[in-house]
């Protein structure tokens, strides 16, 4: 194997280890819009990480979570209906990061890598970051899933017995933010949030409960992550749109299989 | 010692007071059940005593470290979530599988422990989501609706496992009801809300009435008693208070 292709499996592997829980979140909050903005709004962090000779992945991480507060604030505000917020910041971010990018005549950029993934730009250095990521996200993940999933359940109910909700809401588009500026290479800003859903939604067809969930995710992200680029390898396509397209298999896979088990066990008891 | 005492406690969303001079007090061992009609405030009121939502009027004193269990009106819990009722009972605590198991026999759902949430119907849920709140062992019990979407007879039965409740734990339990009207015979004290107290009082001599009996029956005037209220004013469809004793004022004699 490649040296490029190690790394961009080891970096998709450790992206979709915490793709999985967080993805899980994403879906029960019904927050797969609101993910969509924040990774739209990558292509600005880019563009200004550029302009102000930053790093890349901390200029990311800053415009995100600032389009997402900005999003709590305007909600708060209520002026306008959350659908439309986040339709105006998402598309204005995604429109803004592009007009940039055309101003900076200088630098040379690859729109199509930014926007769909490009498995040879992951370094040696993102490899680590992605890792370092990975490990702080899940260990805030281990020690805040009791008040992340009552809160997620009912926000008051947390409070009322304890948490701290506000926080909790705070911490999780901390993790949004940071799994967006380190999947942005792998996948692309535009299919960053369908790493987070389809392993999540592939995993609800057989999990019991939240936890186990959680874990076929991750389990379900990685084969997506495998499938995904060796098919990339394989056709020539763009590493994001494989990984999604591998995605949608083993969800439509897993729906048969489900339908087939329910039906099986369904004419068992019936019997 | 009181566990929750609220003095003239106001809450305002965007100019307008949702509550306002609301004054309460729930002690161990007492229910007090909040009535009235609907946007009256009752909900906004249980979660200012809880701490859920702040003051912009009034005080609230809280007994040090007060544990809490809450019974939320409207847990809708997302059908893309997973969720067993044993998995339900440790959603904010870790309880032991014994103490679930006392507690899911305690309800009367053990049957249903492995049951998606989901698929629970109405008065399965309501004792599922009470049994959640009583494994904390709360010093104070809020129970918002906790009789929504029972029939009758489910809501003597739930009416009397909240009394069994109370004798256990020996809590306070702040109960709102559904219907402005009926409430548990055995409530302390009947606080009538419509965006400030409208008037409070006891309501046992009311079960024992010839008219509650000709309405309900003997058998539910165990369990139930009508409230009557006996307000000096009336609100206007903005909520302004209408005296109707030619008195004035936003104050009201307690009936």
């Amino acid at each position: 194997m490649d040296d490029f292709i190690l790394r961009a499996m080891l970096a998709g592997i450790g992206l979709a280890l915490v793709s999985g829980p967080l993805g899980c979140f994403v879906v029960w909050r019904r927050m797969a819009y609101f993910g969509d903005t924040m990774s739209h709004s990558a292509l600005l962090g880019v563009a200004l990480a550029f302009l102000l000779n930053i790093n890349l992945m901390l200029g990311v991480l800053g415009v995100t979570v600032t389009v997402s507060l900005c999003l709590l604030y305007l909600q708060k505000k209520g002026s306008l209906s959350t659908d439309a917020l986040l339709g105006l910041l998402s598309h204005s971010a995604l429109a803004l990061g592009m007009v940039l990018i055309a101003f900076m005549s200088s630098v040379r950029f690859d729109l199509l890598s930014l926007l769909f993934g490009d498995i040879l730009a992951v370094g040696n250095d993102d490899v680590i970051a992605i890792y370092v990521c990975a490990a702080v996200i899940l260990g805030l993940m281990y020690f805040l899933w009791r008040p992340l999933l009552a809160s997620t359940v009912n926000r008051e109910l947390a409070e009322a017995e304890g948490f701290n909700p506000d926080l909790t809401q705070l911490v999780f588009m901390v993790m949004m933010a940071a799994i967006i500026a380190i999947a942005m290479k792998i996948v692309g800003v535009l299919l960053i949030t369908a790493l987070l859903i389809i392993p999540a939604a592939t995993a609800r067809w057989f999990a019991r409960t939240p936890e186990q969930m959680a874990v076929a995710s991750s389990v379900i992200g990685v084969a997506s992550v495998i499938l995904g680029l060796e098919g990339s390898l394989q056709f020539d396509s763009a590493s994001g749109p494989s990984i999604v397209v591998a995605g949608l298999c083993l969800f439509l896979l897993s729906m048969f299989a489900s339908r087939l088990l329910n039906g099986v066990l369904g004419k068992g008891q019936r019997q | 010692m009181q566990l929750i005492e609220m003095d003239g406690v106001g809450i305002k969303l965007q100019g307008r007071w949702l509550i306002r001079n609301v004054t309460l007090s729930v002690s161990a061992g007492e229910i007090v059940t909040l009535v009235g009609p609907n946007g009256a405030g009752k909900s906004t009121t249980a979660k200012t005593a809880m701490g859920v939502l702040k003051t912009d009027a009034g005080k609230i004193r809280r007994k040090p470290n007060l544990k809490v269990g809450y019974v939320p009106q409207n847990l809708a819990v997302d059908w893309t979530m997973p969720l067993t009722v044993r998995r339900l009972m440790s959603l904010t605590a870790k309880p032991s599988k014994t103490e679930i198991d006392r507690v899911l026999e305690k309800t009367g759902i053990s049957h249903l422990i492995d049951s998606n949430v989901q698929q629970l119907s109405g008065g399965e849920y309501q004792r599922a989501l009470l049994a959640r709140a009583i494994l904390r062992m709360p010093d104070l019990l809020v129970l918002d609706e906790p009789v929504q979407g029972v029939d009758y007879s489910g809501e003597i039965a739930l009416y009397n496992l909240i009394l069994d409740i109370r004798e256990e734990l020996n809590c306070g339990i702040l109960l709102i009801s559904h219907d402005l009207h009926v409430v548990m015979a055995q409530t302390d004290t009947v606080v009538c809300l419509n965006g400030h107290v409208c008037c409070s009082g006891a309501p046992e001599h009311v079960a024992a009435s010839d008219a509650y009996r000709q309405l309900f029956g003997d058998a539910a005037s165990q369990s139930l008693a009508i409230y009557h209220h006996n307000h000096d004013h009336s609100h206007k469809a903005d909520g302004t208070i209408v005296p109707s004793r030619g008195d004035s004022g936003d104050s009201c004699n307690h009936g």
